[in-house]
């Protein structure tokens, strides 16, 4: 038998430390794109004022249902309002809206979905029963029937109910995914060991439960704001969303739009690819955000 | 019996397996692991072949390699051959590979629940590879795995064909992965821990059959291992692996008689055995192995090895033989032959004294009386088939101040089910725990979490003891700040610095995350937490079983040391009978939710009363060769019953070799035997 030979001379490169961010966009390029258009959205929304052409209000009789050409990039609807003006301050409503209805929904839905899985027993069964009857309806008929039963109610130019009429239905969803890992992590042993110690059942969920579930709850999160943006899109195209003259998406395909798309399709051509855009970009992102997280799928 | 020292049978033969200087590689995005380095060795026609090693020392990479199934792309074999029967296998193309794997080159699992498919039958999963390698027909094919069944021991085949996995026990499993690997008639089977997922009962079963099959059949065998009773039993060469590279490499007798390498030496001294008296603390190898991503130059064991020189830092020591058939890479192998290990320095002379005499207090710090832990088991929808697991069924014993008491049986026993239900995370049914006088099952509230504080606990498996979301230094000072015990965050954090150099780590290591320690430092910060509250009595649940060995002896060391120097008592539960004899003052030996026996230590081990007790004791491998195959061994027969379906009467009447009419009827209670020693069985 041979000697032990000398270890072959292989030169690697040396693994380079990457900021995460950095690292997520060279492993996820579909993700990077979503998220280059969220971030191009949010500033077209914060920035609405300084970039947006025109006033998204400005009636101009003179120059209604004009086609796209260099003074009006996406033409004017039948009060001859800018659209592409329109769209930008549109953003603001659906991404205030999206965000705050993802938020709003995940969180509770992440608390109901912890809380049910570490009490267990009975208090599960009922929670997850319950969860199942808000599942059995679809999203769009629970948060119409919110909004018709809430009405308007505008604080800080945000539309409170509208936002809860779009939060609400995603909480079943959101509580189950999230009950699935809390159920995991409570039967770690450093759950027992927290027990042992004599620990509050609060301190045992806020601190111990909660930072181990961050991946699915952030992962649904991103996920269901394109969702908030497209039912808050059609919430305002039945309706029962933002009203007229405020620069919503929904709002912009909906009511005379209908009457003039024949002669202007630009009225709602535009609108509906920018809610397509936004909702695919959240979801490229929210997938690959998924991936990510997910360290089962990394090297 | 001795292969090993008389002509082994294929001695003189050219090699079937020969790995000759084979080196592995990882990339990650960390960095290149160099998984192995230079492994070289030899299996000829029937022999078993061990490799030996703790967890990360590349054994189990270089059997994936031989295998051809090492993990791609990060996994790669950058130089090396592995010849087997006249061609090389990391020459042959993908096609050839399959051929030879199932065929020629058979391979078993650690773990007999995940490496068979649940949503196949058994039958279908031993024929499948038949069809593969021989075409030959379903007849022909029922009736090999018919065979098949029949050779690795497991009754009733012929219905057995048509179950699924999920309906045969762990040891079936592997009796059944057994047949899988033996179906094409191979020449070589790779066995990768392939009991120790299992009780020792049944792992000395498998064993056993597993060394028959390959003589019977002449099979090689290469046996992937880190536990040294079973290399000592059933292995006749042993190559052991340290960090990646081979440390050393003998025929099975001569390496236990006389080990020439440091690392061996300290391996083999650390393990506590049954066979020797017992020594006041065990001996140890200090510190860790070395990281792999970036290991010491030179030879790699030099930073914990007590007999290193200057130069072993510096220069690589080269695999040299030092007598026939010995190979050891290390500088003063030589030296080691000649002068022995003591003139070295590898043997601490502390060690072999009389272990201290304990004075216990007599009055008992924890009294279980009657105790019943039942769990309700739906099965189905309608509450009428309502089951009941009694996973403890009527215990009672005593620990007094500053005693270990041992709680040992195989797994279902209910041994760490009653450590639950001393710390309240599982309610009593029935009976009694009283801790100074007050009974626990009937505490709440604040007075609850005063026992708390008083009752804590250790848990098995360090890497998910520790909630990952949290730096050292939180996990020791919660505890301390939620109890009150000390003022502020500021006292708390030094606390925690104090505590972390009591269990043998660094007050800076409060600034780390669990995941940035190896297994044995989140076990030390594991000990740490349960002593941050100041606590008088702890569980220890298999606090040392997911170590290894090296690491093992450091922990059982750090439990002692603090339990006399805080008095602290124990609740000691593990499934390994020499740890706990080293470590406990008395032991219980739990089946089924019963205890079988309960006596001091020195009793039960030197004159076990109980079948079930014996059995356990006959069943551990030891490790010393000429020893062990000495043993005449008889496997308890069967396995475990159901805990859904306990035997009536005695519950160890189905295995046990004395039983008779009157074990079926009569539920033996625990009487004492002798002064102190109590056993629970009718014959005695």
């Amino acid at each position: 038998m041979s000697a032990v030979s000398a270890a072959p001379d292989i030169v690697y490169a040396a693994p380079r430390q990457r900021h995460p961010v950095i690292a997520f966009l060279r492993h996820q390029p579909l993700g990077a794109a979503g998220l280059v258009v969220i971030v191009l959205m949010i500033l077209a929304a914060v920035l609405a004022k300084w970039v947006a052409p025109y006033d998204p209000l400005t009636v101009d009789y003179g120059g209604i249902l004009a086609r796209p050409s260099w003074q009006h990039w996406l033409g004017t609807d039948n009060f001859g309002r800018d659209v592409l003006s329109r769209i930008i301050y549109g953003a603001q409503t659906a991404l205030s809206v999206g965000f705050l209805a993802s938020i709003l929904g995940s969180t509770l839905g992440a608390l109901i979905g912890v809380a049910s899985a570490y009490f267990g027993g009975r208090i599960d069964m009922l929670v997850q029963r319950l969860m199942d009857v808000l599942l059995s309806f679809p999203i769009i008929v629970l948060a119409l029937a919110v909004a018709a039963i809430l009405g308007k109610n505008v604080v800080l130019g945000v539309d409170v109910n509208l936002v809860l009429a779009i939060g609400l239905p995603m909480v079943p969803k959101v509580a189950r995914v999230v009950r699935a890992s809390a159920l995991a992590v409570r039967e770690m042993p450093y759950i027992d060991a927290a027990r042992t110690a004599g620990f509050s059942h609060a301190r045992i969920i806020f601190r111990h439960i909660v930072p181990n579930v961050t991946a699915p709850y952030l992962i649904m999160l991103t996920a269901f704001v394109g969702q908030a943006i497209l039912l808050e899109a059609s919430l305002s195209f039945l309706g029962l969303g933002a009203t007229e003259p405020t620069p919503a998406w929904g709002l912009m395909l909906s009511g005379s739009a209908i009457d003039f798309y024949q002669q202007a399709p630009w009225m709602i051509v535009f609108p509906g690819l920018a809610i397509s855009l936004a909702v695919f970009a959240f979801n490229l992102f929210g997938d690959s955000l998924r991936d990510w997280l997910d360290p089962k799928l990394k090297i | 019996m001795s292969t090993a020292a008389a002509g082994n049978p294929g001695a003189g033969l050219s090699p079937l397996l020969s790995v000759e200087d084979l080196h592995v590689h990882f990339v990650t995005s960390r960095g290149v692991v160099r998984a192995v380095e230079g492994l070289s060795y030899d299996v000829r026609a029937g022999e078993m072949v061990a490799l030996v090693g703790e967890s990360g020392c590349g054994k189990s990479v270089s059997a994936l390699a031989v295998m051809r199934l090492l993990a791609k792309p990060a996994g790669r074999v950058v130089a090396g051959a592995v010849r087997f029967d006249g061609r090389d296998l990391l020459k042959l193309t993908e096609d050839q590979m399959r051929e030879v794997r199932g065929r020629d080159i058979g391979m078993i699992f650690q773990e007999p629940m995940t490496s068979l498919n649940p949503v196949l039958p058994i039958g279908f999963q031993i024929t499948e590879p038949l069809f593969m390698h021989q075409k030959i027909g379903a007849e022909a094919a029922r009736a090999r795995a018919l065979d098949l069944l029949r050779m690795v021991g497991i009754p009733d085949a012929e219905r057995r064909l048509e179950q699924y996995p999920h309906q045969f026990s762990g040891g079936m499993r592997q009796r059944a992965m057994i047949a899988i690997a033996l179906a094409c008639d191979p020449k070589l089977i790779i066995a990768d821990e392939p009991t120790t997922a299992l009780d020792v009962t049944i792992q000395a079963q498998i064993l056993e059959l597993m060394k028959e099959l390959s003589r019977r059949l002449g099979i090689a065998m290469v046996m992937i291992t880190h536990n040294l009773g079973v290399v000592a039993r059933y292995a006749d060469r042993v190559n052991v692996m340290y960090a990646a590279r081979l440390a050393e490499q003998a025929a099975a007798e001569a390496l236990f008689a006389r080990p020439l390498h440091p690392y061996t030496v300290g391996l083999l001294r650390s393990v506590p055995r049954l066979d020797q008296p017992r020594g006041p603390r065990l001996e140890t190898i200090e510190g860790l192995p070395p990281n792999l991503l970036a290991p010491p130059p030179g030879c790699r064991f030099a930073p914990r090895c007590a007999a290193k020189q200057p130069e072993c830092e510096q220069r690589v020591p080269p695999l040299d033989e030092i007598g026939p058939g010995r190979h050891s890479a290390c500088l003063r192998a030589a030296e080691l032959a000649s002068a022995g290990p003591q003139a070295l320095g590898l043997q601490d002379a502390e060690a072999g004294a009389a272990p201290p005499a304990k004075s216990l207090d007599p009055l008992p710090v924890i009294e279980v009386r009657g105790l019943k832990t039942h769990f309700d088991v739906t099965r189905g929808l309608v509450a009428a088939h309502r089951a009941v697991v009694k996973a403890v069924d009527g215990v009672s014993f005593e620990i007094r101040r500053g005693e270990t008491l041992g709680l040992v049986g195989e797994s279902g026993c209910g041994k760490t089910t009653i450590g639950r239900t001393l710390l309240r995370l599982e309610e009593a049914s029935a009976g009694e725990i009283l801790y100074r006088g007050t009974d626990l099952t009937r505490v709440n509230g604040a007075l609850l979490k005063d026992y708390r504080r008083r009752i804590q606990v250790i848990f098995q498996d360090p890497y998910s003891s520790l909630n990952p979301r949290m730096t050292v230094g939180e996990i020791l000072a919660e505890p301390m700040r939620v109890h009150g015990l000390q003022p502020d965050r500021r006292a708390a954090r030094a606390r925690a610095g104090e505590l972390l150099e009591q269990v043998g780590l660094y007050a800076y290591m409060a600034e780390r995350y669990p995941h940035e320690l190896s297994g044995g430092q989140r076990q030390r910060v594991g000990i740490a937490r349960a002593l941050a509250l100041e606590p008088e009595f702890i569980v220890c649940d298999e606090p040392v079983s997911a170590l290894d060995v090296s690491i093992q002896a450091q922990i059982i060391n750090l439990l002692e040391a603090l339990q006399q120097r805080l008095g602290l008592t124990y609740l000691f539960i593990a499934h390994d009978l020499a740890v706990v004899r080293h470590i406990c003052d008395r032991v219980a030996v739990m089946y089924l939710g019963k205890v079988m026996e309960i006596a001091d230590r020195d009793a039960l081990y030197a004159a076990p009363q109980h079948p079930y007790t014996q059995a356990l004791l006959d069943a551990v491998p030891i490790p010393d060769p000429r020893l062990e195959r000495e043993r005449s061994r008889v496997p308890l027969r069967g396995e475990i019953p159901s805990p859904l379906d306990p035997p009536q009467g005695c519950v160890f009447h189905t295995r046990c070799p004395l039983a008779e009419e009157r074990c079926r009827r009569e539920v033996p209670a625990l009487r004492e035997i002798r002064p102190l020693h109590f056993a629970a069985c009718v014959k005695l």
